[in-house]
């Protein structure tokens, strides 16, 4: 290539003719009604954020229960019952239903309401077409529509809260037949009850993620940029193609049981619920002839791709962090590719393994178990390949990069210790107890969540032209790195003394949890701590909200690249305008050439074409290898 | 069969393209009639013996696959397609059928029931 | 700004957008019908014997509709081919005579076939009481036979009060000892003028012919809705690309017409062959 193939000849003349004929939209359709990638990604991560602070709020409420069972919540708990009714809060102290319905929120809040829309649908939308040099997503109104579907399906959760009887209190899992049969009878709208709105908020939800999967997949196919390869993408870009898939093919499994689901509660069918079924005494009229285990098949044919639909786009996120702030190459780039695509494959696989406990054949437990145990193989692969990329590196600590880096350990221990849970034998102990939700949580919470956070802190310059402040940042990360883990190991102890998950009063009327201390402590006055950290884990996310709202208007003004990056979305402006780049970009190498040797910058951006003397020395000279 | 060719901007060329297309359209015809037919062979398969009742769903299913395959191959545009799209639904084809048989050796598999 | 590839091929794949995209959505629905009917499966396998029923769905008006889903498949791939050969006239005809195939198959499940079946009754006899009214079971001779009981009484509702039901039998059950009645009529008989009296305290569960009466009738009422949700959805495209904006569409660029027709074409190949397995197993099997 001769010196004059630069990145300008490609400038297409119309692209900024275009965009001056472009008539003004109004504020509805700029803001509100948007088909804008990097509008809906934002309009996504604002709602993503708030549902994350509400499934929070939940949860910060159980934790009073869990802690001091039965005593009234101080200054809260007299104004609670006004919000949610008069049922719920009762002077302050939680009822059962209460804490059911806060417990089964908190789960389908936080997994399909905060972290996919968050992750998947507000980076992927606001990142993804940046990355691959494209000016907007493929379908632009199917794009608006899968984030009102969202928002529609949101809504109705949340309304949830607020009919007779309260939202959904089966679980996050709502296993039938209990689900079946809550929120039914007198009392209970037949249709605004809280289990039926969660189903139907479901299908919204699920529409939305299909939708957006579908855009996404086509998006990165089609509109990659010239001379952008596959193995040329930035890893972000892999782990959403895979997480796009995921969403993709295991949603309408779940989408069908939710339909019969409904069926069953609206038109009494018998999907799920067996012949002779018997609820509160007294013998049900149904035809019968259902299955409940096909419920749970189904759910988890979803339930476990989705997982990896919840780790794998923070699994981009740290990538690309690491590379930047190491200042050398993601290490074992292939590796990391073929690793998602066989996470992606596998995870279909390995579903019944949250089944163990329905009593399993040995045939099928055997498969299973192999299944589970082979996905850690990529798992660990990945997590090298991020540990060796920090190796050597030129390490700059910046916020996003606290973030990063603390999500290592953090997503290590969640995946270390779930180990014990995929052998059938281990798990028919541990299974439903404290040691299950500290092995999740420790992915998703410190996992995936602080791999949000990074994105939020990385990306958030490229979205306003201002950078979020340094100093709030780690005065944000310090203690919500500190109060994560002290919240979520002691519920390793609590749960291998064989506390159960689900115990309204924290185990306080229990054995188990009152006969033996741990580190000094009874399993059930481990409850304290771990309520505190939670609150104080609160309180450290002010900071982050602050910040991020002050930073919008008030942050450092920064340039283009702020973090010296090499992909694409950081050769367009900051914010970049309707069509993002103000010359359609052409990639001319990999994502992650920095350090390149015999350059005067330690970065060297996707759009820079190859100069006729690197060709030569690709390889890193011997002195840059480390020992 | 194959996909009728994309058209042509050169209006010299368009005749020959346009006869093209008219050739499939006799080809459309005649895959819709075989459809026809073969719905009528399910119906009357379906009062004929086979002996068990698990012949005849074995049969029906059967003629229903060539049909739906008919309507996949010719209908849309399978018969030809680029590798991409065999591509997804290979996956598709493959998880479903994981779906399926899974959970049905799950099922004959749980020693309490069975 | 405009999205590349959404007439044009991109080279690399040979697809533009739209082609890809509908073949993702149609991915996500093998998975959606995938399920549905695993859970047929299982219900139908699952079913303890004798409350599987066979023959309770009108054959012919099934076949009919069959027949008019795959006239209508055919005339949207010919109102494609139209399209190619820039015929616009001969493509709104054929989307016309689509769209129509679309509301005949809707109108008749909906406005026939569905409540003939709400109308139908059956009760399901206790089993310590099924000996009493083996006059329109015919079980004595069934069991002979190898055959599996028959638990439920079906019919026409003709009155009831607080102890018993007056049901107009089933040609099945007004002649259970027929032999002609152990396999299903593709003509289906009407129901007879014989009354039967049943007792309330005999009989395990009585209602309509709705979705709670069985697992069968669950599965068929939710799967033929969904399929029909998906007719609906298909037919609203088709009138959308048939009014005059299309026509605009056409004048400005015949080539996107005709992709957006592709597209939805191929949706509608899948709904149709989709049907072409609720029929077999709903209908016939």
């Amino acid at each position: 290539m001769d010196a004059s193939t630069s990145v300008e000849t490609h400038q297409d003349p119309h692209a900024h003719a275009a965009e001056h004929e472009h008539h003004e939209l109004g504020f509805w359709r700029k803001y509100i009604f948007s088909t804008d990638h990097k509008v809906i990604g934002i309009q996504y991560g604002i709602t993503g954020l708030l549902f994350l602070l509400l499934g929070f709020s939940l949860m910060m409420l159980m934790r009073w229960q869990l802690a001091y069972p039965g005593q009234a919540l101080p200054v809260i708990g007299k104004w609670l019952p006004h919000i949610f009714g008069a049922g719920t809060m009762p002077d302050g102290k939680m009822t059962p239903d209460f804490y059911n319905s806060l417990g089964a929120m908190h789960g389908t809040i936080m997994i399909f309401l905060g972290v996919v829309p968050l992750a998947f649908a507000a980076f992927g939308n606001f990142v993804v077409p940046l990355q691959i040099g494209a000016p907007d997503m493929t379908f632009p109104k199917v794009n608006m529509a899968s984030y009102w579907a969202l928002f529609v399906g949101g809504s109705i959760m949340l309304t949830s809260f607020f009919v007779p009887g309260g939202a959904a209190k089966s679980g996050w899992t709502s296993y039938v037949p209990l689900a079946a049969f809550s929120d039914a009878g007198p009392g209970h709208n037949p249709v605004f009850n809280g289990q039926t709105l969660w189903l139907i908020g479901f299908i919204f939800l699920i529409t939305s993620s299909l939708l957006g999967a579908v855009n996404f997949i086509t998006t990165i196919i089609q509109l990659r940029a010239k001379g952008l390869t596959w193995m040329r993408l930035p890893f972000f870009v892999w782990s959403q193609f895979v997480t796009a898939f995921l969403l993709l093919l295991a949603f309408p499994p779940l989408e069908a049981a939710i339909i019969m689901q409904l069926m069953d509660r609206v038109a009494h069918t018998s999907f799920f619920l067996p012949a002779g079924l018997v609820v509160n005494g007294a013998p049900v009229s149904i035809s019968g002839g259902g299955s409940p285990l096909l419920w749970q098949h189904l759910f988890w044919f979803l339930g476990h791709p989705e997982v990896y639909v919840l780790i794998l786009p923070a699994f981009g996120i740290v990538a690309e962090i690491l590379a930047n702030n190491s200042r050398k190459p993601l290490w074992g780039y292939k590796s990391l590719v073929f690793s998602v695509l066989v996470i992606g494959f596998l995870s279909f696989i390995v579903w019944a393994h949250h089944m163990w406990m329905t009593g399993m054949g040995t045939a099928v437990s055997a498969f299973f178990q192999t299944t589970t145990l082979l996905i850690s193989i990529p798992s660990v692969i990945i997590l090298s390949a991020f540990f060796i990329s920090l190796w050597g590196g030129s390490i700059r600590f910046t916020v996003p990069m606290l973030f990063a880096t603390a999500f290592l350990p953090m997503f290590g221990i969640g995946g270390l210790t779930g180990i014990p849970l995929a052998f059938n034998s281990a798990d028919l102990y541990l299974h439903d107890t404290y040691y299950v939700i500290a092995h999740f949580h420790y992915i998703v919470a410190p996992g995936t969540i602080f791999g949000l956070f990074a994105g939020v802190y990385y990306w958030f310059p490229k979205a306003t032209g201002r950078k979020m402040n340094d100093f709030w940042g780690k005065v944000h990360f310090w203690p919500t790195l500190i109060c994560m883990n002290v919240i979520f190991l002691p519920m390793f102890l609590q749960g291998m003394a064989g506390m159960h998950r689900r115990w309204y009063d924290g185990g306080q009327g229990w054995n188990v949890s009152n006969e033996h201390t741990i580190w000094g402590l009874t399993g059930f006055q481990w409850n304290a701590p771990i309520s505190w950290a939670a609150w104080i884990m609160g309180l450290a996310q002010i900071p982050f909200i602050i910040n991020f709202f002050w930073s919008i208007k008030h942050g450092e003004k920064v340039n283009d690249n702020p973090w010296e990056a090499t992909t694409l979305e950081w050769t367009a402006p900051s914010p970049p305008p309707h069509g993002n780049f103000v010359h359609t970009p052409v990639a001319y190498r990999g994502p992650y050439e920095y350090s390149l040797p015999g350059r005067e910058r330690d970065y060297t951006m996707q759009n820079e074409p190859v100069e006729p003397a690197e060709r030569t020395r690709r390889k890193p000279p011997a002195e840059l290898v480390p020992a | 069969m194959n996909n009728p060719p994309d058209v042509t901007q050169d209006p010299k060329e368009y005749e020959e393209y346009a006869h093209g297309v008219q050739k499939h359209v006799r080809g459309y015809l005649m895959v819709g009639a075989l459809l026809l037919t073969f719905t009528a062979v399910t119906v009357a398969l379906s009062y004929v013996d086979f002996g068990t009742r698990k012949a005849n769903i074995g049969i029906a299913m059967l003629v229903a696959t060539l049909k739906a395959g008919a309507v996949a191959a010719v209908f849309m545009h399978l018969a030809a397609e680029k590798r991409l799209i065999y591509r997804i639904l290979i996956f598709t084809g493959f998880f479903v059928l994981g779906l399926f048989w899974l959970i049905l050796l799950a099922w004959y598999d749980y020693p309490i029931f069975r | 700004m405009e999205i590349p590839y959404t007439i044009s091929t991109r080279p690399d794949t040979g697809l533009w957008n739209a082609k890809i995209g509908i073949w993702l959505f149609l991915a996500s629905e093998v998975m959606l019908f995938g399920a549905l009917f695993s859970a047929y499966i299982f219900l139908r396998i699952d079913a303890a014997p004798g409350t599987w029923p066979h023959g309770l769905l009108n054959v012919p008006v099934g076949t009919g509709n069959t027949a008019i889903l795959i006239v209508s498949s055919v005339t949207v791939v010919l109102a494609w081919a139209a399209l190619k050969m820039r015929r616009y006239r001969v493509y709104w005809w054929y989307m016309l005579a689509t769209i129509s195939c679309g509301v005949i198959f809707l109108t008749v499940k909906l406005a026939y076939e569905w409540p003939q079946k709400f109308e139908h009754f059956g009760a399901y006899i206790k089993p310590d009481a099924l000996g009493k009214y083996e006059k329109y079971l015919g079980n004595e001779r069934r069991a002979e036979k190898g055959m599996e009981p028959r638990i439920e009484i079906t019919g026409h509702l003709h009155s009831q009060n607080a102890k018993e039901y007056e049901v107009a039998l089933d040609p099945v059950n007004a002649d259970p000892d027929n032999p002609v009645m152990d396999r299903p009529h593709f003509l289906p008989l009407p129901v007879t003028d014989k009354i039967a009296t049943i007792e309330k305290e005999d009989v395990e569960r009585a209602t309509m012919f709705l979705p709670t009466h069985s697992a069968y009738f669950a599965s068929y009422f939710t799967i033929t809705g969904l399929h029909g949700l998906h007719v609906l959805g298909g037919v609203l495209v088709f009138i959308y690309m048939w009014l005059p904006v299309s026509k605009r569409l056409y004048q400005r660029n015949p080539e996107h017409l005709a992709n957006r027709v592709e597209v939805s074409g191929l949706f509608w190949h899948f709904v149709d062959l989709i049907w072409i397995f609720v029929f077999p197993l709903f209908y016939l099997l």
